[in-house]
């Protein structure tokens, strides 16, 4: 097993595996009367959150404790990190509380990796800047699998804004590894240079939703910001919505069994309807769901949890 | 005053010769020259240079005295065998008046570990929107001819404009720090592959490539002298040849981490524009801001380019663009990071790398051109009888690691942290007086 999550490109395929499978039989222990598992007794978890995100430290946390884990949670919002006190300065702390694993959510791309730098723990990127939010491409693996049986050789199409979507790039790197097939949809200002060649290879790039849509087994529907519009990656939400909006006619050009994922929050009405996001097709539900599960297999995996 | 004499030295690469220096000045050149009351210094395997110039430094004094001060920044620079280096505007004040120019210039003075020649902002508070007092530094005592707002560009074409046609008054020349601010907003790194990968605003090169070419044109038409900053494209290259052909009177310079980095370092890769170097070295890791320069590191097709048109003269000189930088500033996360690298303790080891051992194009590109462009008189000639003693002496069989805690710089954000660099400055003279022998500094 790896020392630190940072990636969705650190996992080879049969470390994937292993977690997605781990994470399977995690997904019993929710079914169960006591929903705990004693095998991080013991051990810290510091999520370490310079960013607001409720929904991925809830479910860090619901993780960690499940695994009988004692969990810190640190808001570096506005605390000291705010009076200038750097992330060496904090990772300083984090090590002389005897942090066994360090979650971290950071708006600067990169920030988990240099913080994997300064302490000795295991660092899991819980989203970066724009970079990646391995977690997420996981439990998206897994949710796919659940639903569909497979990875290898599926059609996956992501969709929206590539550019500033650490879910797409996790994704893609992931995906490519366990043998799908990734599509990115967009406008050209919303998809980065070089994507392919820089991420994986065998990845297409379309700037027409339509054309893609027949032919893919998942859609997977980015959160696209308000703001780019005033930064003119596109004209309106009006006219983004047109083109590359989910609705209920494109959602029946899907092949039957296609499912519809989002990493949420969602913008309804922008970039997916609410007919599409409340179908039976749509996955949403079960993505928060098997968070935890993937997010308990990928802490236990990482502590050792295996060798105890 | 003392007097010196060099044995059996290359001057600039020709067949060993003695070197006599006396009252500041090269006295004699010859074979088997005497001089009973001189210092002997052993040339045997060395080249002699004219001492080395640099366009670009940044000494951050007055304002970062942490990072660097003018006597430190000196002290790097004569170990890297310059005798002199211009100060780049961009302090805390911004030197924008005559008052800061000769500050620095006289702290330069005082130091007397090179000539340091100040550059003033075209600016105010290299804000661009306002003309500096660009006539009272030229005529104030450090007599100012390079006026930059380095660090920002100056992006108001009609600034620029003026800027270029006032400075036709006496004889300035406008640097040009080349960045259209629209198309590099948030960025942080150089737009590509890599940066698509690490999730990281990128800096396109049509971002320099179009102020270089706008510039050229205005400077073409009002008749003036323009000079770019540290170029990073093979685009740039490309409008700089096209603008000489036509005769623009255009100067530009590269760093040395320009023609040996590329932007995959950044992703913690070794690949380096030269094979020999990357062999004994790999970077710290991923996302290391001691990589973060302004314009960013490029990839290996623009350094490529840019080795080219420095070796054909498309590009005049290589510039540093020593930046030095606290540890506080470069310990953080890349996007919080100060962008800059220190460069005057190895450029030439760089230079060597890309051009040698090509003496003449070295001391052309590293000392004459950059002399004549600053109007630096005594600096960037050939010793021969007569002329101001400012030269260096380096061991081009030399090979050393470089180790940041022991350099001479206040700051330690070198890119080159324990890769082995072919040639080592033995001794530097400023007017006929050594600020290094031995390869350590005098003073
Ligand atoms: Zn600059």
């Amino acid at each position: 097993m790896i020392k630190h999550l940072l990636s969705g490109g650190d996992l080879d395929a049969d470390t994937a595996t292993e977690i997605l499978d781990t994470a399977a039989e995690m997904a019993t222990v929710a079914g169960r009367e006591i929903k705990k598992l004693p095998a991080l007794r013991g051990r810290t978890v510091v999520n370490l959150f310079y960013e607001d995100s409720t929904r991925t430290r809830i479910s860090f946390e619901a993780a960690a404790k499940r695994l009988s884990a004692d969990v810190i949670n640190f808001s570096a919002k506005g605390s000291s990190v705010t009076k200038g006190e750097s992330l060496k300065d904090t990772a300083l702390t984090l090590q002389a509380m005897g942090a066994d694993a360090v979650v971290v959510r950071h708006p600067a791309s990169g920030a988990p990796h240099r913080l994997a730098n300064w302490v000795d723990g295991s660092v899991v990127n819980a989203g970066d800047g724009t970079h990646e939010h391995p977690t997420q491409a996981l439990l998206d693996a897994y949710t796919m699998r659940a639903r569909l049986g497979r990875l290898a050789g599926l059609s996956v199409a992501v969709v929206g804004d590539v550019l500033h979507s650490r879910v797409a790039r996790s994704n893609v790197l992931l995906l490519s590894t366990l043998g799908a097939k990734v599509t990115l949809v967009g406008p050209p200002t919303l998809i980065p240079v070089d994507i392919a060649g820089a991420l994986a290879p065998a990845t297409d790039v379309s700037y027409d939703l339509d054309s893609v849509l027949p032919n893919v087994d998942v859609v997977m529907m980015l959160r696209v910001q308000r703001e780019r519009m005033n930064d003119s990656y596109f004209p309106s939400a009006r006219e983004y919505a047109r083109r590359y909006g989910l609705d209920g006619p494109r959602m029946r050009r899907l092949p039957e069994h296609a499912i519809v994922m989002h990493p949420g929050p969602m913008n309804r009405g922008m970039e997916i309807t609410p007919e599409v996001a409340d179908s039976p097709r749509s996955t949403i539900v079960e993505q928060v769901t098997n968070g935890v599960s993937v997010r308990m297999a990928v802490l236990y995996l990482l502590l050792g949890g295996n060798n105890r | 005053m003392t007097a010196y004499l060099i044995t059996s030295v290359s001057v600039v690469g020709a067949a060993p010769t003695d070197l006599l220096i006396r009252d500041g000045v090269v006295a004699e050149v010859g074979s088997g020259l005497n001089a009973p009351d001189a210092t002997v210094v052993d040339g045997t395997g060395l080249v002699a240079l004219p001492g080395l110039v640099d366009l670009h430094t940044h000494l951050r004094e007055p304002g970062r005295e942490d990072a660097e001060t003018v006597e430190s920044g000196s002290r790097a620079a004569a170990l890297g065998g310059y005798t002199a280096v211009c100060a780049m505007a961009n302090t805390s004040p911004v030197a924008d008046t005559a008052g800061v120019v000769e500050q620095v210039w006289r702290l330069g003075r005082e130091a007397s570990l090179v000539d340091v020649q100040p550059i003033g902002a075209v600016t105010v508070g290299l804000a661009g929107e306002r003309l500096a007092e660009l006539g009272a530094m030229a005529d104030s005592a450090a007599r100012v001819r390079i006026f930059s707002d380095d660090g920002h560009c100056v992006a108001d074409p009609k600034l620029m404009r003026r800027a270029l046609e006032y400075v036709k008054a006496f004889d300035g020349i406008i640097a040009q720090h080349a960045e259209e601010p629209r198309l590099t907003e948030g960025a942080q790194m150089h737009e590509g592959e890599v940066s698509t990968r690490l999730g990281l605003i990128g800096w396109p090169a049509v971002a320099e490539e179009a102020i270089i070419a706008r510039d050229v044109l205005l400077t073409e038409h009002v008749g003036s002298r323009l000079h770019v900053c540290h170029v990073s494209t093979a685009g740039s290259v490309e409008v700089l040849r096209q603008a000489k052909a036509r005769g623009v009177r255009v100067t530009a310079e590269v760093t040395p981490h320009h023609l040996l980095l590329t932007d995959e370092v950044v992703s913690g890769r070794s690949e380096l524009a030269s094979p020999a170097l990357a062999n004994n070295w790999s970077p710290a890791g991923v996302y290391d801001p001691v990589f973060k320069v302004n314009p960013p590191l490029r990839t290996a097709s623009d350094v490529a380019a840019l080795r080219a048109a420095l070796a054909d003269g498309v590009i005049d000189v290589i510039a540093t663009d020593h930046a030095p930088h606290s540890v506080e500033d470069k310990e953080c996360e890349w996007a919080y990071a100060r962008p800059g690298m220190l460069g005057l303790e190895t450029a030439l080891s760089i230079a060597l790398d890309v051009l040698g051992p090509e003496w003449d194009l070295i001391a052309e590109r590293m000392s004459r051109t950059p002399a004549r462009i600053a109007g630096l008189t005594g600096h960037g000639v050939d010793p021969a009888p007569g002329v101001p003693a400012n030269l260096t002496l380096i061991d081009p069989a030399a090979r050393r690691t470089i180790e940041p805690a022991e350099l001479a710089s206040r700051s330690r954000n070198t890119p080159y942290a324990r890769m082995t660099l072919p040639g080592r400055i033995v001794a530097t003279f400023l007017r006929g007086e050594p600020t290094v022998l031995d390869g350590k500094a005098v003073k």
